[in-house]
């Protein structure tokens, strides 16, 4: 088990190196740099600035220099906003994010799974044919569309809720879960569906019914543990996916989170900011996969035997 | 993943008018495919046959609904919204094939000489695959947009760099169930040569998921397309892909919803259609593994 | 909500109205079907999200508390005003520091702030300024001329980075020392005569140098503060954050939530701090206009930073009381690289100027909200009054001259390109601007848009043929508007230079006594500019805001200022 975990965040390790070398040349090469502005800099200003960022060194040595910082924990400081740190500006960005990510998951997860379970449990009826037709519409209808309808019917025609901000007025952050959860909603409800019809044809849920036990038993103690793994086994990367991939939904709603200002950094050409968020961004996605898996694992005992097996 | 190949083998080529003859019973994919040659057909010959072109502007007009001179409106600029999204949709399908192409090069390359090779070679090359898993793609894929400005090429390459890690793995798994079978023995005994058998038999074999998987990834190629245009990156103006006119749509659909509803209803019927055809040809080939 | 969502697919009733003051109000509506669903809908999402409890809008609280709520575009980038340049920040700026004299709102003349008077020598190079004796910073210390010498001293040290230190330029000696060919900052002519007398000497007569003394690079920062913090001329220093920041405005700051909001309250020590009326201002980052529109009619903005140009129609229509619209000191204008073959011969671009029809543009794409421009310089700067006659709209005309330049109907012009950056507006002006030249003269000009950073890139190694630009002025003078044109300019990036004009501009004008005079020199000046063409102006910019009618005490002028410690706020409702 602690091999398993050792060996998976060793696995990190080149994947880090890869992120952090890419980006940091990627950036340099983009026309246009940090203190170029409108009214053209005094020369003097100009290598003054560059001076203070350490931009008059080379390249490499400031690549090692990064890494110095980095492994300090230390993403550097940013350019954009002189006196904070990216570190500041991520931490200011997360909670946003955060919790924005996990509404949606609450959503993926609660309508989900709920309409996964009502289309297993009747397949081929219109009590499967229904959820999963929704399902279909919530694969298909991109984050960028359903957010602005949903502003459109729901903001600005029937006045209900706020069509922007996040904590600034009540309710307005039931748009923005709802837009971001949608799709992964209906990839929950038929990863349950699949695996609760699996699961539901197996010989032990067919002992159980034969042994008179009731349908809400069999349901919920027995055949949803099994049914759900596909489920945790999606839940992890979608974590991961849904804080990388919440900067539409940030931006349709001007939610001050990570994803936003990642992107005004990468226009801004913030290098240190774009730096500090793309690594942040992979570390998420290795832990949440990571978190992942061993979640999967303690649900199924065939794959808790074969971690065991391999430590 | 099995299952399919064993299949392969016994019945040769039948397997494919098997195949045929289900999907064709699966009355929802071939609507979509209908609806998919329809939607093709149009954004190929609509800009055409259409009285505007797509950046023909009528500025005393304006922005106008819908009505029998142009049957969708009109943009700000008085541009017939009909023909933008014709040939909006002439690029957004284009980046969904050739950006799945791209993926589809890459992916099959890669996994066939994984599988085929195997040892160290295998190693190696899918160990960078779960690297390569593991990056923050859509974030790189903004970077690479930003740094080196909107240019329909690089798009496809950058999405089409995206999708393709999938489809190694899928190929690398196929390839390698494939080489313990007999006919790749008695290829190797009848003295073919290593290249030959690879992409005269295992790759023909290997076909079903790949076909499955990639009818899949073309409507998150174009999805992705989408999301570069809407957050201002992508195609270059006065051309339109159907995530631009979205995105212009999304800044006056309280003025003018037409803007926003049409470009989206051209999209989501696409992605609808792909899916349902996708579905289908999963079911017909009997594919299990590859929608995951 | 059917007949809601039938209304919506009709295109119509979609106008723009007052918004509901609670969004969840609806709660409240007679029970039929719809508002059970909605009820049960709303009911879930209310147990994880909060409740709204028929809560008065912001508008309405800071009413009654005095607290203007106000958009404030994007996200200042830092509070020190030596370090930020954008509008956004320096509006912040504005209330938590004042300079020598500030402005009047209405007139935009100078009037006393840190000092309480000033007198001008005759040769008009020395001006004395005498430092009001209650002049304190925030924390009490008293503020004196020497406040202003540091400060000035820090403002021109390159190493701070300060993009805006060629304001502090018409000073004597001041470029010198920035520069590096002078180390002696006592040769500055910056002197403090006494703790309250400062006297401060110019390289040449600056008509101009009242309205940028005002500006946010001549600011006093608290030298006992920053020095705290660390070096004087680190950028990274925490003494602009809510718990360290010492000002000498008419507010400090309180607080300063990241993408949120920046709050600034009165400032007790504030010499005249009988006359400020607001207890607080809370400044919102408001990057998509769209959504600060709506925030507007839903009552959480006292007043909006900006309004969509598409919106302007509608919004005459349902809300002419809160809409200003009102010139402002901009120019929109297209810059023609004359290194460019082609566009090296004049009458080439005169028949593209000619063959624009800017009200066409100004009436459809701009909404009528802007001005046609017929000069570079906005016409009404301190009474200036552009030359006439050399811009406007004649394809016929266009047409002959481009024939006579050797190509008739755009036969054998080198390829044109309109580089601009990202954005609506300019996407917007640039495809009218191509179709009028394809319809006009004949001539496929492509467009290019760039990301503001690569657009940046490409106009500093000038790689375009024709670039969209703009200027906003630094201070109301003709000047502002001309002497980038000059040839060793850095902004003027169209490779154009005119020996006669840089001498106007750098030299005749300068020397030049009468108010009168100067205008007629800068007359003279643009008429050089328009003649020659090296820049098609296009427009004058306008603001756009929606305000409140219980905001009082904040007249529009040209250059968009608001003295928030003269602003009040009067509940009419």
């Amino acid at each position: 088990m602690w091999r398993f975990i050792a060996s998976r965040l060793l696995q990190a390790v080149p994947v880090l190196i890869t992120v952090v070398t890419l980006t940091f040349f990627l950036v340099r090469f983009a026309p246009g740099g940090p203190f170029d502005g409108e009214k053209t800099v005094l020369p003097e200003v100009k290598r003054a600035l560059e001076a203070q960022y350490r931009l008059d060194q080379p390249l490499w040595s400031q690549y090692l220099s990064y890494w110095g910082d980095l492994l300090h924990g230390d993403f550097g400081p940013s350019f954009r906003y002189p006196g904070r740190s990216v570190n500041e500006l991520i931490a200011a960005g997360l909670p946003a994010t955060t919790e924005l990510a996990f509404y949606a998951l609450l959503v993926a997860v609660v309508v989900g799974m709920g309409a996964g379970l009502a289309a297993a449990l009747r397949p081929n009826s219109w009590r499967d044919y229904l959820p999963m037709a929704l399902a279909m519409i919530g694969i298909c209808m991109p984050t960028l569309l359903l957010g602005p309808l949903l502003v459109l019917v729901f903001g600005i025609e029937l006045e209900w809720l706020p069509v922007s901000g996040w904590g600034d007025l009540p309710g307005d952050k039931i748009l923005p879960s709802l837009t971001l959860g949608a799709a992964y909603a209906a990839y929950v409800a038929r990863l349950t569906r699949g695996g609760m019809l699996e699961v539901l044809s197996q010989d032990y849920i067919r002992t159980a019914r034969a042994k008179g036990l009731p349908e809400a038993v069999i349901i919920g103690k027995h055949a949803l543990r099994g049914g759900v793994i596909p489920v945790v086994a999606f839940l992890g990367p979608a974590f991961a996916g849904l804080l990388c991939g919440s900067f539409v939904v940030e931006t349709v709603f001007q939610i001050p989170g990570l994803g936003r200002l990642f992107v005004q950094a990468a226009f801004n050409r913030d290098y240190t900011m774009i730096l500090g968020s793309t690594v942040f961004f992979a570390v998420l996605i290795v832990v949440f996969n990571l978190a992942s898996d061993l979640l999967a694992a303690w649900l199924n005992p065939r794959v808790r035997g074969a971690l065991r097996g391999q430590s | 993943m099995t299952e399919p190949v064993d299949a392969t083998q016994e019945q040769g080529t039948s397997l494919w008018q098997d195949a045929w003859w289900r999907l064709r019973r699966n009355t929802l994919a071939v609507l979509s495919a209908c609806l998919l040659l329809v939607m093709a057909l149009a954004c190929i010959a609509g800009p055409w046959l259409s009285p505007y072109g797509y950046e023909e502007q009528n500025l005393l007009l304006g922005a106008a609904p819908p009505s029998a001179v142009h049957w969708l409106g009109t943009d700000g600029f008085g541009r017939d919204l009909l023909t933008r999204i014709l040939y909006g949709g002439r690029i957004s399908l284009m980046v969904g094939l050739i950006a799945t192409g791209v993926a589809l090069c890459i992916g099959v390359t890669w996994g066939a000489v994984a599988g085929y090779c195997g040892g160290r070679i295998d190693a190696v090359l899918m160990r960078i695959v779960d690297i390569l898993y593991a990056l923050p793609f859509m974030i790189f894929v903004v970077l690479l947009m930003v740094v080196f400005g909107r240019n329909l090429l690089l798009l496809f390459f950058a999405l089409g760099a995206v999708e393709w890690l999938t489809m190694a793995r899928i190929m690398r798994g196929q390839v390698q169930a494939l080489t313990q079978q007999e006919f790749v023995e008695a290829a190797l005994s009848l003295g073919l040569s290593q290249r030959v058998i690879l992409f005269r038999h295992l790759v023909p074999n290997a076909l079903g998921p790949l076909i499955v998987y990639t009818t899949l990834t073309i409507p998150s190629v174009m999805l992705l397309e989408a999301f570069i245009s809407f957050i201002g990156l992508g195609i270059q103006p006065p051309q339109s892909s159907w995530g631009s006119l979205i995105a212009d749509g999304v800044e006056t659909m309280e003025e003018y919803p037409w803007l926003l509803i049409y470009p989206g209803l051209a999209l989501s019927v696409t992605l609808f259609a792909l899916n349902f055809l996708g579905d289908g040809l999963r079911d017909a080939l009997d594919v299990r593994a590859a929608k995951d | 909500m059917v007949p809601a969502l039938l209304r919506l697919l009709c295109w119509s009733g979609l106008r723009a109205r007052p918004l509901r003051r609670c969004p969840l109000g609806g709660l409240a509506a007679p029970v039929d079907m719809a508002a059970r669903l909605r009820t049960a809908l709303l009911l879930g999402s209310l147990l994880v999200l909060g409740a709204c409890g028929g809560e008065p809008t912001r508008v309405e609280q800071g009413n009654r508390d005095g607290v203007l709520h106000v958009g404030n575009g994007t996200e200042p980038q830092g509070l020190d005003p030596h370090v930020t340049t954008g509008l956004p920040e320096s509006r912040i700026q504005d209330t938590l520091f004042e300079g020598l004299v500030s402005k009047d709102p209405a007139t935009l003349e100078p009037v006393p702030a840190v000092a309480e008077s000033w007198e001008l020598s005759a040769d008009g190079r020395t001006y004395r300024f005498h430092l009001r004796a209650d002049a304190r910073w925030s924390d009490g210390t008293p503020l004196t001329a020497e406040d202003f010498r540091w400060s000035w001293w820090r403002a021109l040290q390159p190493a701070i980075g300060n993009e805006y230190a060629y304001m502090i330029f018409p000073i004597r000696n001041a470029e010198a020392y920035l520069t590096g060919k002078l180390t002696d900052f006592d040769q500055v002519g910056v002197r403090v005569i006494d703790p309250h007398t400062l006297e401060v000497e110019l390289n040449e007569p600056t008509p101009y140098f009242l309205q940028i003394v005002d500006h946010h690079s001549y600011y006093p920062v608290p030298r006992h503060v920053i020095e705290r913090f660390g070096s004087p001329t680190d950028r990274f220093t925490g003494w602009t954050r809510p718990e360290n920041f010492i000002g000498n405005g008419a507010f400090t700051l309180a607080e300063w939530r990241l993408n949120k909001h920046v709050r600034v309250e009165k400032n007790a020590q504030y010499w005249d701090a009988d006359a400020v009326q607001l207890n607080a201002v809370m400044f919102y980052p408001t990057e998509n206009i769209v959504t600060e529109e709506r925030l507007f009619r839903s009552g959480q903005l006292h007043a909006t930073n900006d309004l969509p140009t598409d919106k302007i129609p509608d919004l005459r229509q349902t809300m002419p009381a809160q809409l200003r619209l009102e010139p402002y000191l901009g120019s929109y204008f297209y810059s023609l690289n004359i290194r460019r073959e082609g566009l090296d011969d004049v009458r080439v671009r005169k028949a593209l100027s000619l063959a624009i029809d800017r009200d066409a543009i100004v009436d459809t794409v701009m909404k009528g909200v802007v001005k046609t421009a017929y000069s570079v310089v906005p016409p009404g700067t301190i009474g200036y009054e552009p030359p006439e006659g050399l811009i406007r709209f004649d394809p016929v005309e266009a047409r002959r001259l481009l024939a006579e330049a050797g190509y008739p109907e755009g036969q054998g012009l080198p390829p044109l390109e309109i580089l601009y950056n990202t954005h609506e507006t300019h996407r917007k002006i640039a495809v009218a601007i191509q179709q009028m030249w394809k319809q006009h003269l004949n001539l496929d000009v492509t467009m290019l848009n760039q990301e503001w950073k690569v657009y940046l890139d490409t106009r500093e190694n000038r790689d375009f043929t024709i670039s969209r630009y703009a200027w906003v002025g630094d201070y109301v003078d003709p000047n502002t508007f001309l002497d980038m044109w000059t040839t060793d300019s850095g902004n003027n990036k169209t490779g154009w230079g005119n020996a006669e004009f840089d001498d106007l501009v750098l030299r005749q004008i300068p020397a030049m006594q009468s108010h009168e005079e100067r205008l007629a020199g800068f007359r003279r000046a643009e008429t050089i500019l328009l003649e020659e063409l090296p820049v098609l102006p296009i427009y004058i910019y306008a603001t756009k805001h929606l305000v409140s009618p219980s905001v009082q005490g904040m007249p529009q002028n040209i250059m968009d200022y608001i003295s928030f410690k003269r602003v009040s706020l009067e509940p009419s409702d």
